[in-house]
């Protein structure tokens, strides 16, 4: 560490004037500015119109509010259940990629990362060849006559496989930073492994644990591609039903009680998470992540990496596995036979995505909407990092004010999507088809994600680091660029990632703000699978297999990218 | 120095002031996901009226509706493409066009104008109806269902996908075929047959074709979807290897298909109502007409269009087609769809 100033210029005696000076009730609305404008902006303001403009006191009749409370039973009971289901996945895993090292970790890391973009069509076209009534696993057992799609099963192990890698990256994140030697004086005072873990670790976590099982739980809750999809019409949560009253049945008041129950059912979980989690949260020295990383030694410990690589692999790639082969599969060649397995191989899908084979005023080649894609998502990234770490900032040392505003920093992601794209259609009207919307809406959903990754690793930081520094001398720009910046560096990663992959995958927002002619790689996949045709199908896959390619890419270059002035300590 | 910039900057606020010299107007036009047309056609529009037209997809066709009722005090378009008589009465109710007796429209016949105000012009029509996957039926040696009576008879058990009515709009369709067919309440009766002969229902039409439907590419389990009559041409224009025959076909029997026409308007409070007048008769002329076949699956409603070859071999039309007046779907559709809700899927 370079803490010793060499001489206090101009620069640094202004940070010093307005460190005395700035009290700290005014540093945190300072903090607070942007963020609450940009949300004040972009979502209570289209919120707010749109529950004005369409709620309505006659929509609380009692076969109303039956609905509505049969749905919110529903919703809740398999978001809880889903939550659950996700962490007893997650926590193996996240303490897997956090304490052990192995060949292809990265790789597998950076794997479990691409379900939470995937556009929900292919994740169902993927569960379906492997599971589905012709799918791999009845090729393989022909007897086992199990229905996949249509059942609770399917949504539990979507939601499962959608969000797995929140719990990994937020508890691994935070595991990978633990101070070993917590764990080693519990185990010398006689504690067995079990007991150092439940005893020592287990409290420890609580802070990220929760900040990851409120954001599974919330994406859960808000779920409706998963439901409508895979669940099946049988099924249907708030959004689903918020979706059916407002756009098919026009049913607009209903639609706006439904949307105030999901709102203040989000607000009532982030306030008690906000609760659980302040009282908890621990300082604790920052270690770098290599130095808790080693390669399993005892034999039980090789059995735990070997079985849980193998597990992860198998849930996470098969589906996936099923685009790419259909991507390059003969698909409608000898109909008369299909009963056979075709083995031919084409890469007629790939080529003919550069085809603009109907002359269509909308067709855009592969290589155009990946570059929409990535500038919506560098864009997404930038923004909700600059927006995300004043937040993350002045959410780590709470006030009063703070307890009250951070829950509702966590209503973007409990708030139903089809309300708000109304809200933004009566707030902005013209102003719908600017391109710069598109990124800000992905802003929206990634800054809750952004903020609690950022959060509880600000948290951590011991004040009597930043106090020597800042004793020694040092600027609070040089007390963050030493201190601070080091420790958030990877927790940055994290959130960029995250920001990273929602923007690639996110589909609802994007359709509805952007113009035609420039579509992301989801948008042009639903396109694709909106015409018979097994040209369009198999475009779909190659698209779909795009996507997977450059998201895995994507996400590996991140990890490995140097970040200026990030030494390692 | 100072000065020479102070000018420019007077002169440049100046000419943002000033009145915009004849540069091409922009039309809006707002429509549904589906909506596709040829590059060279909006151009040669372009062309000869000195415009830019720009498209605002908004969903479904039921999306795309209410979003343009919830704006209808600052309209985001012009001119609104797309609504169909399943929604026609929503539309004109909500009061969101302006009338407009296009000249094109004496070619028209008199079975698409739907609308006698003039707001709604018809533009295009297609079927709603079963698909059947052929090499399913003849490697079986299974008859075609020839009714919507066939469909509840023990040999088509399970064979069946059809889409939720609430989420989709073939769905709605072919629910509004059967609700012609039974009459109301006896198409209750019926889908309850259906059901117990194992009907599968799903969202949308996206996982009924590609998921569910074994005719597809996705080779499902199911031999008969609900899908279009054109989709047959479709699976031959869009095979990967050219096909000699398609591998689907639509069953055509009595009220198993169900007539889709939609319209064309142009939007109440326009700021352009020339143009938008302009593009209307476009949309109703022959050279839109004959460029929509192949870009939507979708029949032109003038008459005289050739058509692709794919269409006039594998595509089918219903020579009678269920019908039933917007007005009713309009009075009935949420209770038809809440009742067959209860019987379906409870």
């Amino acid at each position: 560490m370079t803490l010793f100033p060499r001489h206090v210029d101009a620069k640094t005696r202004r940070h010093n004037f307005l460190r005395a000076f700035a009290p700290a009730w005014l540093k945190c609305p300072l903090l607070w500015f942007l963020p609450l404008l940009f949300l004040g902006v972009f979502f209570f303001l289209p919120l707010f119109k749109i529950l004005a403009f369409t709620f309505d006191l006659s929509a609380l009749t009692t076969s109303n509010l039956q609905l509505a409370f049969r749905v919110l039973l529903f919703t809740f009971y398999q978001a809880l259940l889903s939550t659950f289901l996700t962490l007893l996945a997650g926590l193996p895993s996240a303490y897997l990629f956090a304490r052990y090292d192995f060949r292809g970790k990265s790789l597998l890391r950076a794997l479990t990362a691409v379900p939470f973009m995937l556009p929900t069509v292919v994740v169902a076209a993927g569960f379906n060849a492997l599971l589905g009534p012709r799918g791999w696993v009845s090729v393989i057992f022909p007897l086992s006559s199990f229905q996949f799609t249509g059942t609770l099963g399917a949504i539990l192990l979507a939601h499962i496989f959608y969000n797995t890698t929140i719990v990994i990256r937020i508890v691994g994140n935070a595991l990978s930073r633990f101070d070993p030697k917590l764990e080693q004086a519990a185990r010398s005072l006689g504690a067995d492994s079990r007991r150092a873990w439940w005893n020592v670790t287990l409290p420890l976590l609580r802070p990220p644990l929760l900040a990851a099982a409120l954001l599974v739980f919330l994406f859960d809750f808000t779920s409706f591609g998963v439901i409508l999809l895979l669940g099946g019409p049988r099924f249907a949560t708030l959004e689903v039903e918020i979706y059916i009253q407002a756009l098919q049945l026009f049913n607009l008041p209903l639609a706006a009680l439904l949307s105030l129950i999901q709102l203040l059912s989000t607000l009532a979980f982030s306030a008690l998470y906000t609760r659980l989690v302040t009282r908890t949260t621990v300082q604790s020295a920052p270690r770098s992540a290599e130095s808790n990383v080693r390669k399993a030694g005892s034999l039980r410990e090789k059995i735990f990496v070997a079985s849980f690589i193998f597990l992860l692999s198998s849930f996470f790639i098969l589906p996936m596995l099923a685009l790419p082969l259909r991507s390059i599969s003969r698909l409608d060649a000898n109909r008369a036979d299909r009963a056979q397995i075709q083995t031919g191989f084409i890469p007629d899908y790939y080529t003919e995505l550069f085809i603009n084979r109907r002359d269509s005023i909308f067709y855009v080649p592969p290589v155009r909407a990946a570059f929409n894609s990535l500038g919506y998502a560098g864009a997404t990234v930038l923004l909700s990092l600059l927006l995300g770490f004043p937040a993350a900032s002045a959410l780590a040392k709470p006030g009063r004010l703070e307890k009250i505003l951070d829950p509702i920093l966590m209503l973007p992601l409990g708030a139903s999507a089809v309300t708000l794209g109304l809200g933004f259609i009566i707030a902005f009207g013209r102003l719908l088809t600017s391109p710069f919307l598109v990124p800000l809406a992905h802003t929206l959903i990634a800054l809750p994600f952004v903020i609690r990754t950022l959060q509880s690793s600000i948290a951590s930081i011991p004040d009597r680091l930043r106090q020597a520094a800042a004793s020694l001398g040092a600027s609070p720009f040089r007390v963050w660029q030493t201190v601070d910046w080091p420790i958030l560096r990877r927790a940055t990663l994290s959130a960029s990632i995250f920001a990273f992959t929602i923007s690639l995958g996110e589909f609802g927002a994007t359709a509805l703000l952007s113009r035609p002619e420039y579509p992301t790689i989801p948008v042009a996949i639903y396109r694709f699978l909106s015409q018979p045709g097994g040209l369009n199908y198999g475009q779909a896959m190659a698209m779909a297999t795009l996507l997977m390619a450059l998201t895995t890419v994507g996400i590996l270059l991140i990890e490995k990218l140097r970040l200026p002035g990030a030494g390692e300590f | 120095m100072k000065r020479i910039l102070y000018i420019s900057l007077f002169v440049f606020l100046l000419s943002a002031c000033a009145p915009k010299p004849s540069g091409p107007q922009t039309l809006t036009v707002m429509t549904h996901d589906s909506f596709a047309v040829s590059e060279n056609v909006v151009q040669a529009f372009e062309q000869a009226n000195n415009a830019k037209v720009t498209f605002i997809k908004s969903g479904d066709t039921g999306a795309a509706l209410n979003k343009a009722i919830l704006t209808k005090d600052a309209p985001l378009a012009d001119v609104f493409y797309g609504v169909d008589n399943t929604f026609l009465s929503r539309a004109l109710d909500a009061d969101i066009y302006e009338p407009y007796d296009s000249p094109a429209l004496k070619n028209i016949p008199a079975e698409f104008q739907l609308d006698p105000s003039r707001r709604a012009l018809p533009v295009d029509y297609g079927d709603v109806c079963i698909n059947y996957d052929k090499a399913y039926f003849a490697s079986r040696n299974l008859p075609i269902p020839q009714s919507l009576e066939d469909l509840t008879k023990p040999e088509y058990k399970g064979l069946l996908v059809v889409e939720n009515p609430a989420t989709s709009s073939p769905g709605l369709a072919f629910l509004l075929a059967t609700v012609k067919h039974f009459g109301d309440p006896n198409y209750l009766g019926y889908w309850k047959d259906l059901r117990a002969n194992g009907l599968v229902v799903v969202d949308g039409w996206e996982t009924a074709y590609y998921t569910n439907f074994s005719g597809s590419s996705g080779k499902g389990p199911q031999p008969m979807v609900v899908s279009y009559g054109t989709s047959p041409a479709a699976e031959v224009m869009f095979a990967q290897t050219p096909l000699s025959d398609s591998p689907t076909a639509s069953i055509i029997g009595p009220d198993t298909c169900f007539r889709q026409i939609e319209f064309v308007g142009i939007l109440k409070g326009t700021q352009r109502r020339a143009l938008a007048e302009k593009f209307v008769d476009f949309a109703l002329g022959a050279q839109f007409q004959a460029d929509m076949p192949a870009q939507m699956f979708v029949y032109p409603v003038a008459p005289n269009i050739t058509l692709p070859d794919a269409f006039v071999k594998y595509s089918q039309t219903a020579p009678q087609p269920a019908a039933i007046s917007p007005a009713d779907i309009a009075a009935n559709r949420d209770a038809w769809i809440q009742n067959w809700t209860d019987a379906v899927l409870r």
